[in-house]
């Protein structure tokens, strides 16, 4: 009998009981290590909550729980470790807000000095501390190729805080900061600031975005992060039903459509270089995007009609920029993934 | 342990401590659904639970739990007209999952490796007659038997089958997966009496001391119609040419041949006709194709094969091998109406195809069982008005197809077992239905339907070999996980997985899951996410 | 500093303290210091963080700087001894602008006063370089950050004759670190979690009570130190002919060198003065230093800072520590932004104070016509525009054009 490469749910499920354990997320072993445990504080439906328990298990099968994480200011934070309790079940520092990569350099070198080379490091921030306060101590670390991997959980604006614009905040979403009122409503368009591009721009060994709706690649991802030395940055697009006004049920609909309108890019870089990227599988206009969350509400009346059509058009446009930029739809019928792990290729 | 500063530094894991299940409104709660392919089976199968046993290759199981309903999987993989895959929720996506074909993998399967079902001994004491060996009465006796009864089939044909044996043509149902199928039933220890004839139905139960029937007798009489000047040589009915198809030397039949009708047995019969040597067969059909009662498949082959057909046409005169054709017109209503149109069809032979009724000779002598039109009237659990004589199959009122019957004899099986015990029969509450909008299709790897070889159709006239080849291994694997498992949990972990709070627990690897409701914040993610619907959010009761 | 063995050495390079990272990265280049690994990192803010981190991991860490860059790494420096990691810094004490300046003054070591660091101010090369030693093994014992500040050019960039203790005997007297707490798979902690007014306060008080404790082993680590390399450096204070002196000059860093040829000087003439050298700024020993000055008449606090619309913050303290004796404490602001201190300057001072004639606050050697001026120009417009250039203007340093 050929063997036959169909399983039902492919690799887009977390688990498949159909094939091998070893081809199977890490989510979906009752034994992962549940590096964020349960009684966190974060909201219902948290994505960074699930980002950060996706990648740091994904961290801690990859280097075989030698790991250590270095944490900065911000939701991840505050709901994770609020004295007396601490959700983390993995060594953790926090320090503070802009300086997450530039501890984690020490803790490289502290680890290296000491002979501790199977210990492996991971630092970590929101997209404040990453794109924002925090890019000058990350971009020192890159060019320093330091022994990092550094994840920033991207919910697009200053949750913490509630709701504040950040550097990676979109266009014409609405933040505490950037209120959808006047002519303009919400946050304007600008280039805004790519950090997984100004990343490759450093020439590190490895560059990756992934969100929470593609365990498969996000974990696969981690583990090629894992499998070199020197800066990696890995940028997770982690939706937060309060500041995106989207319910608490729709975290991983709601990053799914971000990547299949082609808003935001998955894909992977190697020394500056897109290497792949995870095709569109089924392509869904901005507006299927746009009109679960209530930071974009403003764009349509109450009936749900579209209210700022050029709006809708300038971020359809941004949209289809990207996808032309990185080549989405290429491939995607060529190559439909169902197996499993055949997102991607293997990591030379 | 080493002195920790206080506060600054924790213990990891103490959040333990932290009940955010106390934060919920609504909690998830796992729940099993209808899935529209069981909903639809007239069988009654479970046919999602035997598709997930046969998705990691578990043919055996996946049969056994097949036979739990159906004992006649290869010839129902086969017969069926499928309603099940005419429901699957999969054809929204792209096609339905091939359940028929698999049904039939895994019944050839069980044939080809002899697997049985374990026989028990007689222990109810209770003997039942089962009048009739069609779908209907087979079921019966083969589900009265593992209820531990004892069972008698009178047969009056010379061969058990029924339809199964005389009505459908061998190109669609080789004669030896029928006999296979039979074998296994009378292998359980059910005596099947061929050539035995029962008219007077109290004698034969008082002779062969039963104490319940079960009328399956079958719709085996052709209507007939007049036609004038018709010449009664050449007119020859449906099912007496399949029937006559199945001899060992078949009827030659002309190189012209017209069916009237158009139902399945039209087409078996005009499709017949091609292999016994008829050029052209043309099936004349009074309304159009939209409204004809055979199923796709059955005129698509009849095409294929070289099947004419005439739409809008009602045979009015038969005259030196020459019919006249009336053109007819749809009313408002759908219904044909004559147009005063003539035309002339020239034909050897006419096969009338243009209904079937029961022979009810054997119930007139009951009196008290009401017939209506041409069918017996049954309460809810198949009985008649005369109790502990039940009736099911082309013979009561309902779709009259083979898988209708298979599941008319296994409700009456389980009804008659009641009865025979004294008690009500037993009425299962269904669950809710699970429809498309309850899937999260985006898990479901994209994957057409897999295509059985089929015959050349070039070959198809001269043979009666069968045209639809089974799935072979990889096939049927691969059709097999094609199934959404709707409504039905299938491990896929989605639930263990997405929950931001860790609070789905695996009972046991494999098993199922459970929410750890000290955790859960209610959030819905496992609900949104679950693939198959099998989640869902109800209330807290605050 | 490389006798000490530094495991993590990180820094951004800003005057004066370049000279020291230069060198040690040149050491560590070489492999003389190895295992070391030398960070450049791209900030101070950084260079601290690097430190913290290499700290949480359980290496010994070193950084340096001074001035801006104290000052731009503050949040992190406050944050070192919040999570109490023994890092040491040495800090070339400069001046903080604006107006920017690279001399030397303690502006920045009194604005980290409270950022709760042990402060160690040293005297001399010599006492800068024993004081690393001691820094580390009162760092490692506290588990919490120290800082020892040396006067930027003065010290930075002198050459002197320096005695440099064996490795064998600094070893002896400075064990390897064994962290209090520190990142690691085989012992996970959570380490720096948010706490709330329920423990903030709780966690404040055992921060002070920490630097209470480090009075006493600043003492003692000096004591034992003198005891293993015969040198006098290090402790709480170091009193300069005070025992019986009437008017006692306190001073901190090198400046305490020409007072202490003004003290002998005048010391020749009859006088009856003294000095008193705080080497431990932070934690401020308050009974050393009224057993110091206890017997005096008179003080005159002589700082290299001013806290601006009050005037001393040494001073401040001091005045404290004679809290209840009726000593008068007098401050004299001196050699801000590297303005030279000298003897004559001193001189003048300390016969004022002598003569009871001494003001409460003095800038030294101030140019009081010129600040006259711009005052009065302050005065008559409420703008002044800027008073850097119209004191330049005066100065004819700046065309008066424009």
């Amino acid at each position: 009998m050929a063997p036959v490469r169909f399983y039902q749910v492919g690799s887009f499920a977390v688990g498949n009981r159909l094939v091998d354990r070893s081809e199977r997320t890490v989510q979906s072993d009752a034994g992962r290590s549940n590096s964020l445990t349960s009684g966190h504080r974060a909201c219902q439906g948290c994505g960074e909550a699930l980002g950060a328990r996706y990648a740091l298990d994904a961290a801690m099968r990859a280097t075989g729980g030698r790991l250590v994480a270095v944490n900065a200011t911000g939701c991840l934070e505050v709901f994770s470790t609020p004295y007396p309790e601490t959700s983390w079940q993995i060594a953790w520092l926090h320090s503070l807000f802009a300086n997450a990569p530039a501890v984690a350099t020490g803790v490289a070198a502290a680890l290296r000095v000491k002979g501790r080379s199977d210990i492996r490091v991971v630092s970590q921030a929101g997209d404040g501390g990453a794109v924002d306060i925090g890019f000058g101590c990350l971009s020192g670390m890159f060019e320093r190729n330091d022994d990092v991997l550094f994840i920033c959980y991207d919910n697009e604006a200053y949750m913490n805080t509630g709701v504040q614009r950040s550097g990676a905040t979109p266009p014409a979403a609405r933040t505490a900061t950037t209120e959808a009122v006047g002519p303009h409503p919400g946050n304007v368009f600008g280039q805004g600031k790519n950090l997984p591009e100004i990343a490759m721009a450093h020439r590190i060994p490895y560059v990756a975005t992934a969100t929470v709706a593609d365990l498969h690649d996000l974990e696969d991802k981690v583990s090629r992060a894992m499998a070199v030395h020197g800066s990696r940055y890995l940028h997770i697009l982690v939706p937060c039903p309060l500041g995106w006004g989207s319910a608490s049920s729709d975290t991983v609909r709601v990053a799914r459509l971000a990547t299949q309108t082609g808003l935001f890019p998955v894909f992977e870089a190697e020394r500056g270089r897109v290497v792949r990227v995870t095709p569109i599988r089924r392509l869904a206009p901005v507006e299927d995007y746009l009109r679960i969350q209530g930071r974009f509400r403003h764009l349509f009346d109450p009936e749900g009609a579209v209210a700022q059509p050029g709006v809708v058009a300038a971020l359809q446009s941004m949209a289809d920029a990207t996808i032309a930029r990185y080549g989405l739809l290429a491939g995607a019928e060529a190559e439909p993934r169902q197996g499993t792990g055949t997102g991607t290729e293997a990591a030379s | 342990m080493k002195e920790l500063p206080f506060a600054i530094t924790l213990e990891v894991g103490s959040s333990l401590a932290n009940r955010t299940g106390s934060w919920r409104v609504e909690r998830p709660v796992y729940v099993d659904r209808l899935p529209p392919c069981n909903d639809a089976c007239p069988a009654g199968e479970n046919i999602q639970q035997w598709l997930y046993l046969a998705e990691d290759g578990s043919y055996e199981a996946a049969w056994r739990r097949i036979m739990a309903e159906n004992p006649l999987p290869a010839v129902m993989g086969r017969a069926c007209f499928h309603p099940c895959e005419t429901a699957c929720n999969r054809a929204q996506v792209d096609e339905a999952v091939g359940i028929n074909e698999l049904e039939r993998f895994l019944g050839d399967r069980a044939l080809a490796e002899g697997w049985a079902v374990a026989a028990p001994e007689p222990a109810s004491g209770s003997r039942v007659l089962v009048v009739g060996s069609g779908p209907g009465g087979l079921s019966a006796a083969y589900h009265l038997r593992l209820l531990g009864h004892d069972v008698v089939v009178a047969e009056s044909s010379p061969e058990p089958g029924g339809m199964m044996r005389y009505g459908i043509p061998t190109y669609r149902l080789p004669r030896h997966i029928v006999h296979g199928e039979i074998r296994r039933i009378q292998a359980l220890g059910v005596t099947i009496e061929c050539g035995r004839r029962v008219d007077d139905l109290d004698a034969a139960m008082e002779d062969g001391h039963f104490d319940a029937a079960f009328l399956a007798i079958g719709a085996q009489r052709s209507k007939h119609i007049d036609i004038p000047a018709g010449d009664s040589a050449r007119m020859v009915s449906a099912l007496d040419l399949l029937h006559r198809a199945q001899e060992p030397d078949r009827p030659s039949i002309g190189r012209r041949v017209v069916v009237y009708g158009g139902g399945d047995t039209a087409m078996d019969a005009a499709r017949t006709a091609r292999r016994l040597g008829a050029a052209d067969a043309v099936v004349v059909y009074r309304r159009t194709r939209d409204r004809m009662p055979a199923h796709e498949e059955e005129l698509r082959d009849a095409v294929e094969e070289g099947v004419r057909l005439k739409w809008l046409s009602t045979i009015v005169g038969d005259e030196d091998g020459s019919l006249t054709i009336e053109r007819m017109a749809l009313d408002d209503h759908g219904f044909p109406q004559p147009t005063g149109e003539f035309e002339t069809l020239e034909a050897d032979a006419l096969v009338l195809a243009v209904g079937q009724a029961a022979d009810l000779t054997l119930v007139r002598s009951l009196p008290e069982i009401a017939v209506h039109g041409e069918v017996i009237e049954v309460g809810p659990d198949m009985m008649t008005a005369r109790p502990g004589v039940f009736a099911g199959g082309d013979v009561v009122a309902g779709a009259r197809t083979l898988t209708d019957a298979v599941g008319h004899g296994k409700k009456a099986a389980r009804a008659i077992d009641a009865w025979l015990r004294g008690e009500a029969p037993a009425s299962g509450a269904r669950h809710a239905l699970a429809g498309f909008d309850r899937l999260n299709t985006w898990y479901y790897a994209d994957a057409p339907q897999a295509q059985r070889p089929r015959l050349d159709a070039a070959r198809r006239a001269s043979t009666f070999d069968e045209v639809v080849a089974g799935l072979d291994e990889s096939t049927a694997l691969f059709e097999a996980r094609r199934c959404l498992s709707c409504g039905n949990c299938f491990q896929c972990d989605n639930c263990f997985g997405v929950c931001p709070d860790n609070a789905v627990l695996k009972v046991e690897e494999g098993h199922g899951y459970s929410f750890d409701y000290d955790f859960c914040k209610g959030c819905g993610l496992c609900v949104q996410e679950c693939p198959c619907g099998a989640i869902e959010m109800v209330p807290e009761e605050i | 500093m490389a006798l000490c063995r530094p495991e993590v050495i990180c820094a951004y390079p800003i005057s004066p303290q370049t000279h020291i990272i230069e060198a040690l990265s040149e050491f560590v280049k070489r492999g003389a210091l190895a295992p070391c690994e030398f960070v450049n990192a791209e900030s101070e803010f950084a260079a601290m963080s690097v430190a913290i981190g290499a700290s949480a991991a359980g290496a010994r860490a070193f950084t340096a700087t001074a001035s801006q860059g104290l000052l731009f790494m503050m949040e992190a420096v406050y944050n070192a001894s919040g999570l109490g990691f023994p890092v040491v810094m040495t800090l070339a004490n400069r001046a903080v602008g604006a107006p920017i300046n690279i001399w030397n003054d303690h502006s920045d070591a009194m604005a980290a006063r409270d950022a709760g660091w042990v402060q160690l101010f040293a005297q001399s090369v010599q006492e800068a370089a024993d004081l690393h030693l001691q820094a580390f093994r009162l760092a490692e014992e506290l588990s919490g950050p120290v800082m020892v500040c040396m006067d930027g050019f003065v010290l930075t960039h002198a050459t002197e004759r320096v005695d440099l203790p064996s490795q064998q005997a600094v070893d002896a007297f400075l064990p390897p670190y064994e962290p209090r707490q520190v990142l690691d798979p085989d012992a996970p902690y959570s380490i720096g979690a948010m706490v709330g007014p329920e423990a903030f306060e709780e966690v404040r008080y055992l921060a002070h009570a920490r630097q209470l404790a480090a009075v006493e082993r600043i003492a003692e680590i000096g004591s034992e130190f003198a005891e293993a390399f015969g040198r006098d450096s290090g402790g709480l204070v170091h009193s300069y002919r005070s025992a019986d002196a009437e008017v006692v000059v306190v001073a901190m860093g090198s400046v305490l060198g020409t007072i202490k040829e003004v003290v002998d000087a005048q010391r020749a003439g009859g006088a009856r003065i003294g000095a008193l050298g705080v080497t431990s700024f932070r934690p401020f020993p308050l009974d050393a230093v009224r057993q110091a000055l206890g017997g005096a008449r008179r003080v005159v606090v002589l700082e290299k800072s001013v806290s601006v619309g009050f005037g001393g913050v040494l001073s401040t303290d001091v005045a404290l520590a004679l809290n209840g004796l009726a000593v008068p404490v007098s401050t004299v602001v001196a050699g801000l932004g590297g303005r030279p201190i000298t003897e004559s300057a001193l001189r003048s001072v300390l016969e004022a104070a002598q003569g009871g004639r001494l003001e409460k606050l003095t800038f030294l050697d101030l140019k009081h016509e010129l600040v006259a001026r711009e005052l009065e120009r302050m005065a008559a417009r409420r703008r002044s525009g800027p008073s850097a250039e119209n004191m330049l203007r005066d100065l004819g340093i700046v065309g008066a054009g424009g």
